[in-house]
């Protein structure tokens, strides 16, 4: 196991004003998602026929992108294919580079900031405008976001105001009101929309049966990138694909009761290539791969590519309340970045993200698609073991394979219960291991909570009852 | 080798687990366990279906006006609602119904189209709309009779839009069906609307109105 995220979770640990606004942010969404989920008598119908049309979908997704590339060339749009990262980078740098523009206008994408678009495209003199509120918060700071949802839910509106005071011309009497801060937005970004040439968008849904593209959103940004400038580039992971148009009849319940809590986001913009007189006149689809086909691979971790990115789990995990996303150090935080990090990388990173978790169910409860998030995490957590070099304490493993040794014998196993028993003694107060242990076991025990041995154990119990038994049937 | 051919080929190897025989796509018409089966229609009376459409879209903060079938009503339900807002003047598509333009309001049809700098400074937009949901409280445009081009609905931060109640289904499945029907005949872009722009992105607290129409104006028309 290595220790990036228990080393990257440190200050976040120590900053309770951090841990404070995460554990107020948790749970008010999650209370108010759980209004809106009882709301719907069907939802756990509706839970498993999403799980049902990601799963099949998935299982043939060749079939899906072919139908979806011929129905999108079909309403007058260009399909692009990108093995990865740099290639998706490069597709979209050429098509912007090919209008001439030196701006774009962006629509909050997850797949985007996976693969470093911003940065790729300031390498070729192109300035991408994030326009989600949010996200334009996260990119005027140079920070990096830490919610799938709400990037910039670790900035409380006094560093908004200053912020905004410091990047945006005209905003010197601002106050820290919302509203005031959300009005410097819209002037700001309204300059931007009314000539921008080009907009990149990602993609919450995409219909192969009609060619139809779904963002779903609430501040209207995407509906302006997606109908104003000459030019859109959508760019998406090819896990995205639903088959049939009837599929966002599931989805678009499952998807804002989870993420937003709301019964429907405020806006969802559904396209289909290019409709003369009304919106872009060309449209790009990239087909991004970096890493989902490797992932389609291994029959119990490609569940996580079902993942509809709606942020359910973030809210209820225990562990993400206490360390925000920033620990995680990936696009993708909470336990669906757990389980989607290491294999997206190929184990290149994120591969101490699978331990990030108590493993306590919460985040499979609250999953509109019921992605088995636990058992994933603990598959990850074999693979990383086996087949990441040097991912495993050499200590741990020798003492893992003592005790296999000590369990596969009653007489050692009992031998071994008494040792424990008469070495633990100088540690135990009240039942429980309380003294530091020496030497490497004290790493081990700093996140755990031990009981001291028993006293006696069952079976010794056991074998004293049975000769107390005897000794009463001898005696006359 | 192209990237797709290595993409489509990458897949096709990673899934040499998945049958043969298996169909590509998962239909809940043809899945006989009651654990998938959701509702794909709500409630069959139209006069509770238009009630709910009423409460939740009033619900996000949308102003909802209910008229009798009634041309002069529905005019001065308008009327209202720009004053509401002190617009003076409002942007239509090219096909509005005649009798729907409110007296002493102008007017300006989006022929020859206007650009968007005129859009961007219009009071107020008045459309119709291709559906509305009543479950969600959502009103839909396909750009079909009497919507226009999206961003006619998109620039001016006053949306007023009538929806007759029988253009309201109850569920979104029910709406996805039929929109779906539409994409397929014409391939025109839709628009979901549930309620005005909104976001929470500072401190989770709701801001009404950021990028999109602050104000949303619902009338129904029985």
């Amino acid at each position: 196991m290595s220790n990036d995220f228990e080393a990257a979770a440190r200050p976040a640990l120590a900053d309770s004003q951090l841990r404070a606004n995460m554990r107020h942010a948790t749970h008010t969404i999650r209370d108010k998602r759980a209004r809106v989920v009882a709301e719907l008598d069907d939802w756990e119908q509706l839970r498993e026929a999403g799980r049902r049309i990601k799963d099949r979908t998935m299982r043939h997704l060749h079939v899906h992108l072919a139908t979806l590339e011929e129905s999108v060339v079909r309403a007058g749009g260009q399909v692009h294919w990108a093995r990865d990262a740099g290639e998706a980078n490069r597709i979209v740098g050429e098509l912007i580079a090919s209008t001439g523009a030196n701006e774009v206008v962006k629509v909050k994408s997850m797949a985007t900031d996976e693969i470093g678009l911003n940065a790729a495209l300031e390498g070729r003199g192109i300035t991408a405008i994030e326009t989600d509120l949010a996200e334009l918060i996260v990119q005027l700071s140079h920070d990096r976001s830490s919610h799938i949802l709400v990037p910039a839910i670790h900035r409380n509106r006094g560093e908004i105001r200053e912020l905004f005071r410091r990047e945006l011309p005209g905003t010197a009497g601002l106050t820290d009101e919302p509203a005031q801060l959300a009005e410097a937005a819209r002037r700001h970004l309204r300059r931007k929309f009314l000539s921008a040439r080009v907009a990149i968008s990602g993609a919450n849904f995409a219909v192969a049966e009609t060619g139809t593209i779904c963002v779903v959103e609430s501040e209207g940004n995407g509906r302006m990138c997606t109908t104003l400038p000459h030019t859109l580039i959508t760019v998406m992971g090819i896990e995205k694909v639903l088959p049939r148009f009837a599929d966002l009849g599931v989805m678009l319940q499952l998807l804002p009761r989870s993420s937003t809590a709301e019964r429907m986001n405020p806006y969802s913009s559904l396209w289909t290539g290019v409709t003369p007189g009304d919106g872009p006149r060309a449209f790009h689809l990239v087909l991004l791969d970096a890493g989902r086909s490797a992932t389609l691979a291994d029959q119990i971790g490609r569940e996580a590519l079902n993942c509809i990115r709606c942020s359910a789990c973030l809210n209820v995990c225990p562990v993400y309340e206490r360390t925000g996303g920033h620990a995680y150090e990936s696009t993708y935080p909470g336990p669906i970045g757990a389980i989607l990090t290491p294999q997206l990388s190929e184990f290149r990173s994120g591969t101490s993200l699978p331990w990030a978790s108590s493993l306590c169910g919460a985040c499979y409860e609250v999953c509109p698609v019921k992605i088995d998030i636990p058992t994933i995490l603990v598959h990850l957590r074999g693979r990383v073991t086996r087949e990441v070099p040097n991912s495993g304490d050499p200590g741990e493993a020798q003492a893992m394979r003592m005790l296999a040794r000590v369990f596969a014998s009653r007489s050692r196993y009992e031998r071994a219960q008494r040792v424990a028993r008469a070495i633990s003694r100088p540690f135990v107060r009240d039942g429980r291991i309380a003294r530091r242990l020496p030497g490497p076991l004290a790493r081990w025990q700093t996140v755990r909570d031990l009981p001291a041995p028993a006293p006696e154990t069952f079976r010794e119990w056991w074998r004293e009852r049975e000769r107390a038994e005897r000794r009463k049937a001898e005696r006359p | 080798m192209s990237a797709r051919e290595t993409i489509l080929g990458r897949i096709r190897v990673a899934l040499v687990d998945v049958p043969v025989a298996e169909p590509a796509t998962w239909d809940e018409l043809q899945d006989d366990d009651d654990a998938a089966r959701y509702n794909r229609s709500g409630d069959d009376n139209p006069q509770a279906v238009a009630d709910l459409f009423a409460e939740r879209c009033g619900a996000y903060s949308a102003r909802v006006t209910r008229v009798a079938r009634d041309g002069a009503a529905l005019r001065r339900a308008i009327e209202a609602a720009c004053r509401r807002h002190g617009t003076a003047s409002l942007v239509i598509p090219t096909d509005l119904p005649e009798n729907w333009r409110p007296t002493g309001i102008e007017c300006q049809p989006d022929h020859p189209r206007l650009s968007l700098r005129r859009l961007d400074g219009a009071g107020g937009a008045l459309t119709g709309c291709a559906l509305a949901i009543a479950e969600t409280g959502t009103i839909v445009l396909d750009g079909g009779a009497g919507q226009g081009r999206r961003a006619l609905t998109l620039l001016p931060d006053l949306h007023i839009c009538v929806v007759r109640e029988r253009q309201i289904v109850a569920s979104v499945p029910e709406a996805i069906e039929q929109l779906g029907d539409t994409v397929r005949e014409s391939g025109g872009p839709l628009t979901l609307i549930s309620g005005p722009s909104a976001t929470s992105d500072i401190e989770l607290q709701r801001v009404e109105g950021v990028h999109g129409p602050r104000r949303l104006e619902v009338v129904i028309v029985t």
